[in-house]
């Protein structure tokens, strides 16, 4: 996450307080993650060393001293904005690893080990979905983070079922190729990348 | 108090080469008031065992009970009046009927009951509006978008003072903002009292459950811890 980015954000509303811009932080991403005042300030500084924002008023150093964005500050944002994110190559999945590994080692039941995957996983979506239940104190925000965090357990969830899946038609002889018949070289590059 | 009860229920289909065991051994309570979902994969025997506690269909062994009777000491009359009183189905398809318009499908089951016409109607009335369909309450199933028939197939579901909601893949074919308007309908009824029971093999649609069991080839394998309350979950988001 772009504590710096999405400060710069903020500041494009108009000049901030180092206060402030950490309370709206925290309310725009559903006071997930909560940010300390120091980190506020740190980023400050360094947007400033970098030429994206300058303060309001040099001789006021306290938390009263404000913030607005530059020329250069609004071209970096929208920049930001419009740049997917990194996700041309696999991430190291923990999740992914230890099942991989798992249908290697002998004397482990791959159907059971999933199962205690997926209960977790059920289990923490149950928690983020009860957060949903009373609609009152869910605002438009919280409700986006709730969501996305629904979404990625879900399809987490959804690739241990395919897990599950294969590894039964396998073991019923339904021919599933196995890895090693498409090796595949370039895919081990990034998807995506320039040739 | 559990208002369903699932005791030792096999169900085989078959014999001999062709043999399906489709639920072995189960073991299942249901309390009022609370909601149970049974995730499973296709072929796991979550939607037999939503029609055996149902009573559209009897288990191989075992007993069921609902409101505390045995569905085996009820004759086949019996357990049609015990399916018109007291269990609402709700089906991926939402099965309206399509010549009858939202309040005739909702009032159907009670006047099938022997409840006069007018008062089955009133009844059906409010439970439309409890859901927000007062307003589509003549529109005919084909004029309706599907989030709400399926929210018709749920007040049908609930009419009458029913006490077990079984679903069988409610959200089936519904986009997500729909599937949880209908999940939240579902809840609504719980916590006015109804016990039910939700099978799917969607976690999102599971995770509004209370408890969730999971079966796999017939059998109970596993099922989750009970939830936090919302202030214990909020306690533990990260913290920087």
């Amino acid at each position: 996450m772009s504590v710096r980015h999405a400060l710069l954000a903020l500041l494009s509303e108009g000049p901030k307080y180092g206060l402030q811009l950490r309370q709206e932080f925290e309310a725009r991403t559903g006071e997930v993650w909560p940010l300390n005042v120091g980190q506020v300030y740190t980023t400050l500084q360094r947007l400033e060393r970098d030429g994206l924002v300058e303060s309001e008023d040099a001789a006021d150093e306290g938390p009263q001293k404000g913030f607005h964005i530059t020329e250069h500050g609004e071209v970096e944002l929208t920049k930001w904005l419009r740049t997917p994110p990194d996700f041309s190559s696999p991430p190291r999945d923990e999740l992914v690893i230890k099942v991989l590994v798992a249908f290697e080692l002998p004397g482990v039941d791959v159907h059971d080990l999933v199962q205690v995957h997926r209960r977790y996983l059920v289990e923490l979506m149950q928690q983020w979905t009860r957060l949903k239940e009373d609609e009152s104190r869910f605002d438009l925000h919280f409700a986006l983070v709730v969501d996305a965090e629904l979404f990625r357990l879900d399809s987490l969830i959804r690739w241990l079922d395919t897990v599950d899946g294969r590894l039964k038609r396998a073991a019923a002889g339904v021919s599933v190729p196995a890895p090693q018949s498409f090796p595949l070289p370039k895919a081990r590059r990034k998807v995506g990348a320039p040739e | 108090m559990s208002y369903l009860e699932l005791r030792d229920i096999s169900k085989v289909y078959g014999e001999g080469a062709a043999e399906v065991r489709a639920l072995q051994r189960v073991d299942l309570s249901v309390d009022a008031g609370s909601l149970v979902a049974v995730m499973g994969a296709s072929g796991s025997g979550k939607s037999t065992l939503l029609t055996i506690a149902g009573s559209l269909e009897d288990p191989t062994s075992g007993e069921v009970y609902v409101g505390g009777r045995a569905l085996s000491s009820l004759s086949r009359n019996g357990k049609a009046q015990l399916r018109r009183q007291s269990i609402g189905y709700v089906f991926q398809d939402y099965n309206l009927l399509a010549g009858l318009s939202a309040v005739e499908n909702v009032s159907l089951p009670l006047e099938l009951d022997g409840v006069a016409a007018r008062k089955a109607q009133s009844a059906a009335m409010e439970s439309l509006d409890d859901f927000g369909l007062k307003e589509r309450a003549s529109h005919y199933p084909d004029q309706l978008s599907g989030g709400e028939r399926q929210r018709v197939a749920i007040a049908r579901a609930v009419v009458g003072g029913r006490q077990l909601l079984l679903a069988d893949e409610p959200s089936g074919a519904l986009d997500s903002t729909n599937a949880e308007a209908v999940m939240r309908l579902i809840l609504v009824a719980c916590h006015r009292g109804m016990a039910a029971v939700v099978v799917t093999h969607d976690a999102q649609l599971a995770s509004w459950a209370d408890r969730v069991i999971f079966l796999r080839d017939g059998r109970i394998v596993d099922q989750t811890l009970p939830v936090d309350s919302p202030e214990a979950m909020l306690t533990k988001l990260p913290n920087q």
